[in-house]
């Protein structure tokens, strides 16, 4: 392991803001409450967020919901714009390029083929009128691939890998069950074999028991690609099963970061600690 | 000698343009236009309304022409209109210079000028007048003689006053501005757009969209326009300010005699809706600020219900909610305009067998290729 | 007493018209917008190609009109008659004469020529709005040359039907850059329109969209490599009449044995066939 290693991913000084700020609240953090100013409305949902991603490494963001870290991750996946803030990505142009500065095709290139994405609610990650295969196949077909049979074969590997039974496979996702919805959706993240995965609040809303087969099949399938993810959780059992490094963000700011045992362990910040205490 | 075209075609239509004037002409009676304007007003109205173009003598004539269906008389006007230069533009026209004839405020029992029901079937009951079945022109002169003398006579008598000039009122809107309920509106010198002349991209200039609503479908406008105050557009219930009908004079600007002059071309009948709807509006501090935004409805000829329709769907798509159809522009705008939407439908008549062998030879295929794999 | 302006429509409507029509010979396969007049004629009945015929025919021109790939069914008959009663101008069913060819639903038969100009008529514009309704949407789709929707669709046809199940309308890449809607010709046509000598003009009317393909472009029919496009076939079948095999057929019942047979759908190449034959003697 170099420790001289470049992050593969890289967020610098990241803003989301929604509504026009005003004099009361531009450029003067001190007057906004909680991430709001109350005189002009306006939401400051990230707020100066620099992180990077190594390879190989899984970093988990967690946070109370309303805390920014969905916001962080549409902005990141070009779901929605960023307000301003510079993100570098290693395997585009060697990192060398602001791609929120990009224009909308390349930033849709970039989602096909260095990205993968799970959403929290698969309506927003899937077709669901079209079939599973279909949709993993979406993402093969942005990527430029005219060959039906090697997609097909391609989505039946990935089927397999994440437990979906083959006979399904012409099903679309509206006819699945939750979890098997979950499944779809991280195949076809895994669709072009992006380097990076994105992972929002994927276990939620699932029971228990199906909540640890995704969270096993996520761990087996980072040690077997080593893909490095970003993992977004309220969970934080579920930060401490998967992450290296943790982040917490209160109020559209990072408040705390470091080795997640550390944190976990040692939490600094007055709300990590009510985290933490609240979860033993 | 050879072989020739079937002329069938040309022969079916000649055919068939013969047996619809045959059976036109079958009971033996014509109607004259002055009868279909005299008798049929709402109908040329409305049919001068959706052709977007103000002649009641075209419009008289398209509905002979089309026996009385208002889709096609609609369609001859607006093919017609192809074939006019556009010479002049109206000058701006300010509606508080309109001659009233009609005019209501559902927002308040006391309006500065008054209430005006004027004429209107609102507060008659629906009940068939089977006089009207014996009915002469010698009843409908002396109903008329007598009425009008009766009115004589009560002028007389009170002698009132008239309010400044005849018939000129106050609007409703500006007392509310003067109390600060609406905003005063930002001036918007911007040149209308006209949807006759110029594509229509989204998102739509605000201009384009009051020409689309006022020449739209009237079921359609007022469709829809239901559809959102009954709550499919999650929306609260507008309140009509004002809804007035009566004649706009209209000018145009000329350089003929030298200079840049306003000559008066006459006047034509609308009816003008503005229907209060409460907004929450955010300000510059901490309280949400309830108040009131306007929904603005204009059409040709007396037409109340589609110029409030009209209002709704005005406001509705000026202030969009995520979800709500109507107030998406693509969904109202693409799909009221009576042409497009009766032309399209009665496409489906055409022979598409050329389209339909294609269809067929897809399926027997798919058919075909099942079976080998099952 | 009430005189008709030459070809229907005021000069400034046919020289916005000629303008959209321009900037589409420009832009092989893209859509551009412009403000649709209405016509004499209903809407979904061909007036986007009557108001490109309209502002482009002069008085030396020769017009042919087909509907359905017939010269003489009503609506051919009826259009032709519009234009012909504005403008006087000489019409002809021979593929071959005519300079303006307004066309619904086929490509004709005989092979186009430099100098002729095919009007198809559009009756929705829009390759991608079975996948997008929105047409802010599909405009910046086309913008990134995004197209994978209208992939996607093929694709998943494939998974549920084993093939592409498009009918006529089959979407059509242009210049390597637009997919555009070639209207609802039979895929049989959609390779007449590669590398076309003859300039091709599509008018939507309703829809408010002018394209173009210009003479000798690039069209290729979407289909992934492994599942080739195919047109429509009419395997061990031929036209009753004339015999041909490589046409478009027309599938028709003989009334009096109730048996199915087939015939030449391209009225007048049906027509030049006979005559030809007969000319030379040979029948």
């Amino acid at each position: 392991m170099s420790e001289q290693q470049k992050p593969i991913l890289i967020l610098k000084d990241f803003n989301k803001t929604f509504g026009k700020g005003c004099a009361h609240c531009d450029g003067k953090p001190e007057n906004r409450r909680q991430g709001y100013c109350p005189k002009c409305r306006t939401v400051y949902a990230c707020q100066d967020i620099s992180l990077s991603l190594y390879q190989g490494e899984i970093v988990g963001i967690v946070g109370e919901s309303g805390s920014g870290k969905s916001t962080l991750m549409q902005a990141l996946y070009f779901d929605s714009e960023a307000t301003s803030g510079e993100y570098f990505l290693e395997a585009y142009h060697s990192g060398e390029e602001n791609l929120f500065l990009s224009s909308s095709q390349q930033q849709k290139w970039v989602r096909n083929m260095l990205l993968g994405m799970v959403y929290q609610n698969p309506m927003m990650g899937l077709k669901m009128n079209f079939s599973a295969q279909s949709n993993i196949a979406e993402k093969m077909i942005a990527a430029g691939n005219r060959q039906v049979h090697s997609m097909v074969e391609r989505g039946d590997t990935l089927l397999e890998q994440v437990h979906i039974p083959l006979i399904r496979r012409k099903d679309s996702p509206s006819h699945f069950s939750g979890g098997m919805q979950q499944r779809v959706q991280i195949a076809k993240a895994l669709a072009n074999e992006p380097p990076i995965l994105l992972l929002d609040e994927v276990t939620t809303g699932l029971d228990l028991s199906v909540q640890a087969d995704v969270l096993e099949l996520i761990q087996k399938i980072q040690r077997e690609r080593k893909n490095s993810i970003l993992l977004v959780s309220h969970d934080l059992s579920v930060v401490r099963m998967l992450a290296d490094r943790t982040i917490v963000m209160l109020n559209g700011r990072i408040i705390e970061e470091g080795l997640t045992d550390q944190v976990l362990e040692d939490p600094q910040h007055p709300y990590t600690q009510q985290l933490v205490y609240s979860l033993l | 000698m050879g072989y020739v075209a079937v002329q069938g075609g040309a022969e079916a239509i000649r055919e068939s343009i013969l047996l619809a004037r045959y059976e036109n002409c079958l009971d033996g009676t014509s109607i004259s236009l002055t009868e279909i304007k005299a008798n049929l007003k709402k109908m040329v109205d409305s049919v001068m309304s959706e052709s977007s173009l103000y002649s009641p003598d075209l419009a008289a004539l398209a509905l002979k022409q089309a026996q009385g269906d208002p889709f096609e008389a609609i369609f001859l006007l607006r093919a017609h209109r192809s074939t006019l230069p556009r010479l002049y533009f109206t000058t701006v026209t300010d509606t508080a210079e309109m001659r009233v004839e009609r005019r209501i405020s559902a927002s308040f029992k006391d309006i500065l000028g008054g209430q005006i029901l004027g004429a209107s079937p609102d507060y008659q009951h629906r009940l068939l007048n089977w006089d009207l079945i014996n009915e002469t022109e010698a009843d409908v002169i002396a109903f008329r003689d007598q009425y009008y003398a009766a009115i004589l006579n009560a002028m007389e008598k009170t002698a009132e006053a008239s309010f400044e000039e005849e018939g000129r009122f106050p609007k409703v809107v500006d007392s509310l501005r003067a109390q600060n309920l609406i905003p005063q509106p930002v001036l918007c010198d911007e040149e209308p757009r006209d949807i006759t002349m110029e594509p229509l991209v989204f998102p739509s200039a605000r201009s384009l969209r009051l020409q689309i609503l006022t020449r739209g479908m009237t079921g359609a406008v007022t469709a829809l326009g239901y559809a959102k105050i009954r709550g499919y557009g999650f929306n609260n219930h507008p309140t009509i300010g004002e809804l007035r009908v009566g004649y706009l004079p209209l000018y145009v600007t000329s350089e003929l005699s030298g200079v840049c002059e306003e000559y008066y071309i006459g006047e034509i009948e609308v009816t003008e809706v503005e229907a209060f709807m409460e907004e929450d509006r955010q300000e510059a501090d901490e309280k949400n600020q309830l108040g009131i935004g306007l929904g603005y409805g204009l059409c040709f000829g007396a037409n109340e219900i589609k110029a409030i329709a009209m209002s709704v769907l005005e406001h509705s798509m000026e202030n969009p909610t995520p979800g709500d159809p109507t107030s998406d522009e693509e969904f109202v705008l693409l799909h009221v305009d009576t042409v497009e939407a009766t032309g399209f439908v009665s496409h489906l008549k055409l022979p598409h067998y050329v389209t339909f062998q294609s269809k067929l030879d897809r399926i027997r295929d798919v058919q075909r290729g099942n079976n080998h794999h099952a | 007493m009430h005189e008709r302006h030459f070809a229907f429509l005021d000069e400034s409507s046919k020289k916005e018209i000629r303008r959209a029509v321009l900037k589409a010979v420009a832009i092989p396969g893209y859509q551009v917008p412009f403000a649709s007049r209405e016509l004499p004629i209903a809407r979904g009945w061909g007036t986007g190609g009557l108001q490109i015929t309209l502002s482009l025919v002069g008085k030396d021109d020769i017009i042919k009109v087909i509907d359905q790939g017939s010269d003489e069914s009503v609506n051919a008959v009826s259009l032709r008659n519009l234009i012909q009663e504005t403008t006087d101008v000489a019409s002809t069913i021979h593929t071959t004469e005519a300079t303006l060819i307004q066309t619904r639903h086929r490509v004709p038969e005989q092979p186009l020529k430099e100098g002729q100009i095919l009007i198809l008529q559009v009756p929705l514009p829009e390759p991608l709005r079975n996948v997008e309704p929105s047409e802010y949407k599909t405009k910046k789709l086309h913008a990134e040359a995004d197209y994978s929707g209208a992939w996607l669709k093929l694709f998943e046809d494939i998974m549920c039907y084993g093939q592409a199940a498009t009918g006529a309308d089959h979407p059509v890449f242009v210049n390597d850059r637009y997919v555009m809607a070639p209207t609802p010709i039979p895929r049989f046509d959609n390779p007449k329109l590669d590398h076309n000598p003859a300039l091709m003009l599509f008018g939507a009317g309703r829809e408010k969209k002018i394209y173009a393909v210009p003479p000798y472009t690039k069209v290729v029919s979407l289909a992934f490599d492994d599942y080739p496009f195919q047109r429509e076939r009419f395997v061990g079948k031929k036209c009753r009449l004339t015999g041909l095999e490589n046409v478009y057929l027309d599938e028709l019942i003989d009334e009096a044995t109730g048996e199915v047979y087939y015939q030449t759908n391209d009225s007048s190449y049906l027509l030049e066939f006979l005559n030809r034959d007969e000319g030379a003697g040979t029948v």
